[in-house]
């Protein structure tokens, strides 16, 4: 990452005076870029004029990495992809090999995995919010969001023994059965959710300050959204309405009634709106999901260790916490992927810091970070 | 959209681009086009105007003499998606950039010249993206090596 | 001589209350904190983990100084100093009790708004001696808040002084009458607002915001110089509380049979405390929010405050 932290040659400011760019190296490792990512941000005074973000401090080949393992070895190393939301790069490459593969997979699985996929999706959005409160200084805010996190983590906890790289969902189905008192653990979770949520709304959003800080910065237009790729609650805070739970349905997403959270005017206030309200449809989600599921297996009884798809390609792509995450995959026949992708939605969201924070000043970038709400694990692959 | 309908509308497509043929259709539900490198530019932009307005993901494979460039294109007007691929050879691989169609190919096109080495004429800012600027290598093509890495045996 | 030996005593316990304060604020601060957190807060170290504070200050004496080779050496060792100095110096003239004041001298109010004021210079320096982009941008960012806070907190402080008729902290103390509170409630509310600016704490911590600035202009400072700069901010915590709660609540002076220095402390208590919780509920302003809050609701409200505080004044006359 030779990027020179060097002023370039000064410009000329639209009121015709000498411009001094004041270059200020955001990252690696900062309190404010949500992993290890890295901004050369160059300064005219505290307003932005350009940004360069510089990526792939955490890249560790995983397609790479994935080309020597079995379809079955690669699934932990999707774990280690969005790392605070492990169970959707599971469920990604899983339909992706079952795509592949022509796997039908049993209706309890499904259930099972709409349901941790939805209860992912709360535990991202808070730690995603949260950390967005952390990025103008609400400190407080991050603690409410990570509580709830937490118990989510929690109930993963008795599902699969994991915390953080679950495992859990597998081509063919999910690795384990829920244990017993699991789904009333689940079902009294989702109940008191609303409640804590509104309470976490109040706090974090609808404080004057906040407001003050969010609103009007970053703002990305909904034609933006559509032409840079922008997915997720990225691209439903600009009002684009794409939901692939709804637009492009898969597993049992058709049987459940659930509304798309979307945005109005695209700053980071409606983005980080978004994903508080979209924890409520997730609430919702689940607590369907467990009443329509019913007993049966959780696996494709009989399914060999080592699965050989015939030569081909393939591609799945689920609603991930931050947009449409996809995995391609190329089969050779043999026992390997011989080619793994991963279409990575906070990749495509990062592209757009350029493009929405000139003009903003400093204190901006760190809430339009925020709001794009960016996980490195998945960025850098 | 039905895959007659898409079939129909690839149809429609290639009639306006002799070279545009479909490599094969929905055998995974998906459709698939291939197209020359050189017709590339022209035919994106008639898939633009035909309504598919994102461009998911670029991506390659490594087919020896050849590398496959994969784009997925989908559409939320015509509920559609598509992956359009072209061909370049190993030798001198190197197709033009679609940042002009979708602002999105930036940083998936840098990626792909960052893993593979493919060049993309009119990038306006091809770097490497993930690995180090000095690095040498392009590390997703199959004969790639580097000291420590172990090729597994098939029966693993 | 005798009156720099006086002079110098004072110093010493101005020096040691706000070590003391800053030992237990700490302390109280984390408590607080971690009950508007849903957690305990220190626990371990001695009771209720009243030692916390003791244990970390000899970690951070025991920790190795460092100056960072591209600083300007000299300039950035004295920093911390000249920060802690004139906010030590601005209790010598709090009234601690009616009438008495460690310096009374006739223009205390304005030695107390204006000598912590020279504080702005330490850590504009402090930051710009770092020869570090956060740590410059945060010196200046302070420069430019505590400069502007100034005035509201000045002005709000004015209405006491027209009222007392006195510059001198001892007589404004002497003069208060319980009918002032609702006459100066509103340049209360202006003062406690601009003096969390003033100290640099959240919601208006700019300077350091650690979330862009990393600590913005004490960054580079390690061990016992980051620990005067704390202490700093804690000192400027205890004057500006123990002031409001002397001057504007009126503490010191006995209510319904409890005394006056209990009352005094559990004013001041109340005061930080409210300090506090402030912090640990709202996010940071930005640079632009900030300066025109101060110019365009603070100065307003403080100027108001004077026009109640003559119309009282004229009351006054016009009832005796």
């Amino acid at each position: 990452m030779a990027t020179t932290i060097e002023s370039r040659t000064p410009a000329i400011s639209a009121e015709g005076l000498p411009v001094e760019e004041l270059v200020v190296n955001v990252g690696p490792s900062h309190p404010s870029t949500h992993g290890v990512g890295r901004f050369v941000v160059h300064l005219d005074g505290d307003v932005v004029v350009d940004v360069d973000p510089v990526i792939g401090y955490l890249h560790r080949g995983i397609e790479k990495m994935a080309e020597n393992r079995t379809y079955l070895q690669v699934v932990p190393l999707t774990d280690r992809l969005d790392y605070v939301g492990s169970m959707y790069a599971n469920w990604a490459y899983c339909r992706a090999v079952e795509r592949l593969a022509g796997l039908r997979v049993p209706e309890r699985a499904e259930y099972l995995r709409v349901i941790v996929c939805e209860l992912q999706r709360i535990a991202s959005h808070m730690m995603g919010l949260g950390a967005a409160a952390a990025d103008t200084g609400a400190f407080t805010a991050f603690v409410y969001a990570f509580d709830q996190r937490e118990r989510v983590v929690e109930l993963f906890e008795s599902l699969c023994g994991a915390r953080l790289t679950y495992n859990y969902v597998r081509p063919g189905g999910v690795a384990f059965d829920a244990p017993e008192g699991w789904s009333d653990d689940v079902m009294s979770f989702v109940r008191a959710l609303p409640a804590r949520l509104d309470e976490l709304d109040a706090l974090l959003l609808g404080n004057v300050i906040a407001r003050g800080r969010m609103k009007g910065v970053g703002v990305l237009s909904a034609q933006d959204a559509i032409a840079w790729g922008a997915s997720g609650p990225t691209a439903r805070g600009s009002g684009v309405n794409w939901d692939l739970r709804k637009h492009d349905p898969y597993s049992v997403y058709p049987r459940m009634d659930f509304d798309v959270v979307v945005g109005e005017r695209g700053d980071a206030y409606d983005r980080n709106r978004c994903r508080v309200l979209e924890c409520y449809e997730s609430a919702r989600i689940v607590e369907q999901a467990l009443v329509q599921m019913h007993g049966g297996g959780v696996r494709i009884e009989g399914l060999p260790r080592l699965l050989q798809p015939a030569p081909g390609d393939a591609y799945d792509q689920i609603e991930s916490a931050r947009g449409a995450l996809g995995v391609y995959l190329v089969s050779d026949g043999s026992p390997r992927p011989y080619r793994m992708h991963v279409r990575s939605p906070a990749f495509a969201n990062l592209a757009l810091v350029p493009l929405l924070s000139k003009g903003h000043t400093l204190s901006d970038l760190v809430v339009i970070l925020g709001s794009l709400d960016p996980v490195f694990g998945e960025i850098d692959r | 959209m039905t895959s007659d309908e898409m079939l129909e509308l690839i149809g429609r497509i290639s009639a306006q681009h002799p070279r545009l043929y479909p490599l094969f259709s929905h055998e995974f539900g998906d459709a698939v086009v291939g197209v020359e490198p050189a017709e590339l530019l022209e035919t994106a932009v008639d898939l633009r105007e035909a309504g598919f307005d994102r461009l998911l993901m670029v991506t390659a494979v490594d087919r020896g003499e050849k590398f496959v460039v994969v784009y997925r294109l989908q559409s939320r007007a015509l509920t559609a998606a598509i992956f359009l691929k072209t061909q370049v050879p190993r030798s001198d691989p190197h197709v033009a950039s679609l940042f002009g169609v979708w602002p999105a190919a930036n940083w998936q096109e840098r990626e792909v010249f960052d893993l593979f080495g493919i060049g993309f004429d009119g990038h306006p800012d091809l770097r490497r993206i993930l690995m180090p600027d000095e690095f040498e290598g392009y590390p997703l093509r199959r004969d790639f090596e580097m000291p420590g890495m172990i090729r597994r045996p098939d029966y693993i | 001589m005798s009156a720099l030996l006086t002079g110098a005593g004072w110093g010493l316990a101005a020096a040691t209350l706000i070590a003391l304060a800053a030992l237990i604020g700490v302390w109280w601060e984390r408590k607080v904190a971690g009950r508007i957190q849903m957690r305990f807060g220190p626990q371990q170290a001695g009771p209720a983990g009243l030692l916390q504070t003791l244990s970390d200050t000899l970690k951070l004496m025991l920790k190795e100084d460092i100056t960072p080779s591209a600083a300007d050496v000299a300039v950035f060792r004295a920093m911390p100093f000249l920060v802690f100095v004139p906010v030590a110096s601005a209790l010598v003239v709090i009234p601690y009790a009616a009438g008495w004041a460690p310096f009374d001298i006739s223009t205390g109010a304005v030695f107390f708004l204006a000598v912590p004021g020279l504080s702005v210079l330490g850590i504009l320096l402090a930051g710009w001696s770092s020869h570090n982009t956060y740590a410059s941008i945060g010196g200046v960012r302070a420069a430019a808040q505590m400069v502007s806070y100034e005035l509201p907190r000045t002005l709000s402080v004015l209405a006491l002084c027209v009222l007392a008729g006195s510059l001198s902290t001892g007589a404004i103390r002497a003069e208060w009458r319980w009918w002032w509170i609702p006459v100066t409630a509103l340049g209360f509310l202006v003062y406690f607002i601009s003096s969390i600016a003033e100290v640099n704490r959240g919601p208006f911590d700019l300077a350091e915001a650690e979330s862009e600035l990393v600590a913005g202009y004490f960054a580079d400072y390690s061990g016992i110089r980051w620990a005067i700069f704390m202490m700093a901010e804690y000192g400027g915590i205890v004057a500006a509380s123990l002031f409001g709660a002397a001057m504007f609540l009126g503490g010191g002076l006995g209510l319904g049979g409890v005394p006056g220095a209990i009352l005094f402390v559990v004013l001041t208590v109340a005061i930080a405390t409210a300090m506090i919780w402030a912090k640990w509920t709202f996010p940071r302003m930005r640079a632009d929010q900030l300066m025109s809050f101060a110019w365009k609701v603070l100065t307003p409200m403080a100027l108001l405050q004077l026009l109640i505080v003559g119309i009282a004044l004229a009351l006054e006359v016009v009832l005796s």
